[in-house]
């Protein structure tokens, strides 16, 4: 109890001060009355003050008392230093921050174990091949006969199971009107018990579910989705609901926090396999992924081995491997997509916390000649050297707090930016983005221990030194400076690595986006229709006719699938008389007035025209006849001559070749991907398919046309349903989307490092002004001219800057070594790759030497001499 | 008159035994009470009582309370703990035991 009285008492010193002094006013009271004069009783009683002083250190904590006073004081310290301080807590709290904002994105993408029973004896499947060009490459996603070949093979050794792709789908919930999109993923039976999950409401989805095709219509909610979109209805199970033409019962409700097995996505209801009634006898129609989970006494490896034994001949002769992927953390496209990107944010946000200690160890060190004086005038008024050290202590731990606060509250604002940044606003991603405590205590042990190193090291020395040297002003600063040099150096290596990093990215996104298209993206609009069943050419040529006649629009036509929509489609083609490309061509089937709506120029020949023999994309259609081609497939099959009236042999499959005349050439235009070359592309002629994309050329804002055309779709025909509506340019902008992150966040944490090395060479500089002022105003009145005065002080610093400019291109071209797969027609040894970073740096040292230097030049040999 | 430093090493003794008979008092009755009982032989330094007083306050020895005493005016009193009785106890006991010694020595002649 005592003690706690005391630590309260340091709160209500006011209190316990006039409690003494009335009790001593009380004892010179009776001393009065029992006849002694007052003043006698005083003098009796001695020095009141110190009295006071010695009741009051015996009832309260001294230690406390001065943590407390150190507090109070060391925040004035920092309050008389604005510029430091704030340039210390800022550039803390800014690296801080972005660090704990990308930690927590990789936290969430990357590390975070999924909420099931033994999360690290899990692992999704993985074939390894060699892509055509050469490049080693896996694909993770399988179709069914695939799956029941590998689980017959490993049914002693492991638990297979299929983990459908998440995908929107429309939904037409119980007691709602207005179909929906939700976020479905077919499993198999196995899943829930394999992992260990028990329902929220009714029962999981078990073995006996997923039995047959089609056999067993029953759903699984999600306990997010049940909560958002059903406001925990209890009486839900039973209800019956629509996912595209099927009907589910709903059977239960999962666990509180599983939203499935794909970070980036939230499943919002879980189906049997077997409902994906079409897919499960398809071979090619790949749609999930297969998780294993080794039985008790079986290690992956071995199962590994157990499934290579069920490739298939072909696969084992192109050297194909069955790899074993972790899936503790789930598996999803975005953590493909993004992996190598997120790394490599991390390693350079670490970068910019390097650069923001050093900064602020010089920022700290650079005080040290204020602060040496100060710490020697305590030294020698009597402070031990245990009170100058927890005076150095607050001040770091007040740095600390607030620029880790500071950190926090920029990471609060900028993880759900960054999030947002990932995928396009139509889909976003969903991740649980946790508030970060380990970072955030991290951070706050990271900024502690920098400024205390920092601030400690004066304190030490003006301790262990006489005070009388450094009173009189006349220590030794060169050590100091040493040190000051070398941080000065490390940081400019960093932030030039940083800027080199970044100065690629950026450079790889301009260049992704002035790529020349070979199309107009713009005022065109991208409809998703599908049909009932298939649908002759004739029918949807008449929807596209009725969108036309729709005020405000252009031109319409069909398309198998968008450009640049991430889907393509190859058939084998030889020209008689030539060697074999080592590359299929592209096909797109595409209906007339495709060039036009898109605005791809026709260089020669004609546009397809009704009674053109179509080349359906579709399973078993027949081989094209007629076609259209690009520049690169005139270049690539008839060395660059008029391709128009000649012919080629096409083949589907290992089906036999077919001819088909080149009616058409048209300038190149990007298919498949921004990255890839334009490819050699032909374009057949539509037909009867179940679905389309049809392409709207506007003449205002497309998306203002939209309602009113998937009106025009249902009224051209019942069979016909609109699915997704939107621009063309959101598939050009899904395909910066990386680059983009990549572009903007590295730019940022460039210009972080920049402005933080700015500040570090001027705190550098403004401290060699300061502690040589008197050195320079005695060469100043010895006749130094100016520009004498600022070689002598700058000089020592060009000298640091180039070195780290040079140590940092060094580990900038190691690093372009690194994320040259992330990079687009930019290499890490381009000249200007790095010259730019150099130049920027340089500029930005100018300015920061700039001020130190004048002044240096500006001193007053008289007033210095005379202040001293 | 014993010298300071002397008493000083005795002053608590002397506050808890004098507390123990005519708790509770405040400092100034405290100080009367150890003249008066001492035969104005010991007499305690006054700066010296209130630090003394406060120490046993946090160690527990004694306890203080504020009492009126008259309008306007208070005074705080002190009283012996359970703890301090104890200590006074082997305080006692050990302050006999030293005095003893010394007269043992003083007697030999």
């Amino acid at each position: 109890m005592s003690w706690i009285r005391r630590v309260s008492n340091v709160f209500r010193q006011r209190r316990l001060n006039r409690e003494i002094e009335e009790e001593l006013a009380s004892h010179i009271e009776e001393a009065v009355e029992h006849g002694r004069s007052a003043e006698d009783a005083r003098r009796a009683l001695g020095n009141l003050l110190s009295h006071r002083e010695r009741s009051r250190d015996i009832r309260l904590l001294p230690w406390l008392d001065s943590l407390m006073s150190d507090i109070v004081f060391g925040w004035r310290q920092l309050n008389k230093r604005p510029a430091t301080s704030a340039a210390a807590i800022l550039s803390l709290g800014l690296a801080l921050g972005a660090t704990t904002a990308v930690f927590r994105l990789v936290d969430a993408v990357l590390l975070r174990t999924l909420p099931v029973a033994n999360p690290e004896r899990l692992s999704y499947l993985a074939v390894s091949f060699v892509d055509r060009e050469g490049h080693s490459d896996y694909s993770d996603e399988f179709d069914y006969p695939t799956f029941r070949r590998y689980r017959d093979q490993a049914t002693d050794s492991a638990d297979l199971m299929v983990i459908g792709i998440a995908a929107r789908q429309d939904a037409l919930l119980p007691l709602s009107g207005e179909p929906e999109k939700i976020n479905r993923q077919f499993v198999s039976g196995n899943v829930f018990s394999v992992f260990g999950l028990q329902p929220a409401l009714g029962r999981l989805l078990a073995p006996y579910d997923d039995v047959s095709p089609g056999g067993a219509p029953v759903a699984v909610l999600s306990y997010d989705f049940w909560t958002r979109r059903l406001g925990r209805d209890p009486d839900i199970l039973g209800k019956t609901f629509r996912i595209g033409n099927d009907r589910f019962e709903i059977a239960g409700v999962g666990p509180k926090g599983f939203i499935g097995t794909e970070p980036g996505e939230r499943t919002d209801v879980f189906l049997p396999a077997m409902m994906n009634a079409q897919a499960i006898n398809s071979p090619g129609w790949t749609w999930f992924r297969i998780w294993m989970r080794p039985k008790p006494g079986w290690t992956p490896d071995q199962v590994g081995q157990a499934l290579h034994a069920a490739l298939l001949p072909k696969q084992i002769e192109e050297k194909q491997r069955i790899l074993l992927l972790p899936a503790a953390a789930g598996a999803s496209s975005l953590q493909r997509q993004y992996r190598q990107s997120l790394i490599i944010l991390a390693i350079l946000v670490v970068l910019v916390i390097l650069v923001a200690c050093a900064n602020v160890g010089n920022l700290l060190t650079a005080q040290t000649a204020a602060r040496a004086r100060e710490m020697a005038l305590r030294v020698s008024i009597g402070a031990g050297r245990w009170r100058l050290v927890q005076l150095v202590l607050v001040e770091s731990a007040l740095l600390a707090v607030a620029s880790s606060a500071l950190g926090a509250l920029f990471a609060e604002w900028s993880a759900p930016l960054v999030v947002s940044l990932l995928r396009m606003p139509e889909d976003p991603v969903h991740i649980v983005l946790n508030v970060g405590w380990r970072e955030l205590g991290l951070g706050i042990a990271l900024a502690f221990l920098v400024t205390l190193i920092f601030g400690l090291t004066p304190a030490l020395r003006a301790s262990a030194a006489p005070p009388v040297g450094s009173l009189k002003g006349g220590e030794d600063p060169r050590s100091r400076r040493r040190l000051m040099n070398a941080m000065l150096a490390a940081q400019i290596a960093f932030c030039v690595m940083v800027q080199f990093v970044a100065g690629l990215f950026v450079t790889t996104f301009q260049r992704l986006v002035t790529r020349p298209l070979g199309f107009s993206a713009e005022h065109v609009l991208v409809m998703d229709v599908s049909a009932t069943g298939e649908q002759p050419l004739a029918s949807w040529i008449h929807v596209a006719d009725a969108l036309r006649q729709t005020p405000g629009v252009e031109n319409v036509s069909l398309a198998g699938w968008p450009l640049l929509s991430g889907n393509g489609w190859t058939l084998n083609v030889r020209v008689p008389g030539r060697p074999a490309e080592p590359r299929s061509p592209y096909f797109l089937d595409v209906s007339q007035d495709f060039f036009a709506t898109m605005r791809i120029a026709m260089r020669g020949g004609r546009d397809f025209r009704p009674g053109d023999v179509s080349g359906s994309s579709g399973p078993g259609a027949s081989p094209p006849s007629v076609g259209i081609v690009n520049e690169s497939f005139a270049r690539t099959y008839f060395d660059g001559g008029n391709p128009v009236g000649r012919w080629v042999d096409v083949r589907r499959g290992q089906g036999p070749y077919t001819p088909l005349q080149i009616i058409g050439y048209v300038r190149d235009a990007a298919y498949r991907d921004l990255r890839e070359p334009i490819r050699p592309t032909v374009y057949v002629a539509y037909g009867a398919r179940t679905n389309s994309a049809l392409l709207v050329r506007t003449t205002g804002d497309p998306l203002a046309l939209a309602p009113l055309l998937r009106q025009r779709v249902a009224e051209a025909g019942p069979v016909f349903r609109v699915g997704t509506i939107q621009p063309q340019s959101n598939f050009v902008r899904w395909h910066l989307l990386r680059e983009r992150l990549l572009a903007a966040l590295s730019a940022f944490f460039a210009l972080v490092a920049l402005v933080l090395a700015a500040i570090g060479l001027y705190g550098v500089l403004h401290h060699a002004v300061t502690v040589r002022e008197r050195e320079i105003g005695i060469r100043m009145a010895l006749g130094a001219r100016p520009a004498n005065v600022i070689r002598g002080v700058t000089g020592a610093a060009i000298g640091v800057v180039c070195l780290g400019l040079i140590l940092g291109s060094c580990g900038g071209v190691a690093a372009g070594r690194v994320v040259q797969a992330l990079l687009f027609e930019v290499k890490a040894t381009d000249p200007e790759a790095l010259t730019i970073p150099a130049l920027i740096l340089l500029g930005a040292a100018f300015l920061a030497a700039l001020p130190p230097a004048l002044r240096a030049a500006r001193t007053d040999p008289a007033q210095t001499l005379r202040s001293e | 008159m014993p010298k300071n430093d002397t008493l000083q090493g005795s002053l608590d003794l002397l506050v808890l035994k004098v507390l123990s008979k005519r708790a509770p008092l405040h400092g100034y009755a405290i100080i009367g009470a150890i003249e008066e009982v001492s035969g104005e032989v010991l007499r305690v330094e006054e700066g010296s009582l209130y630090p003394a007083l406060h120490r046993m306050e946090e160690a527990g020895l004694i306890r203080a309370k504020w009492i009126a005493k008259g309008p306007g005016r208070r005074a705080r009193v002190y009283d012996l703990t359970p703890r301090g009785s104890k200590q006074l106890a082997s305080e006692e006991a050990r302050w006999t035991a030293v005095a003893d010694a010394v007269q043992r020595v003083l007697k030999f002649a």
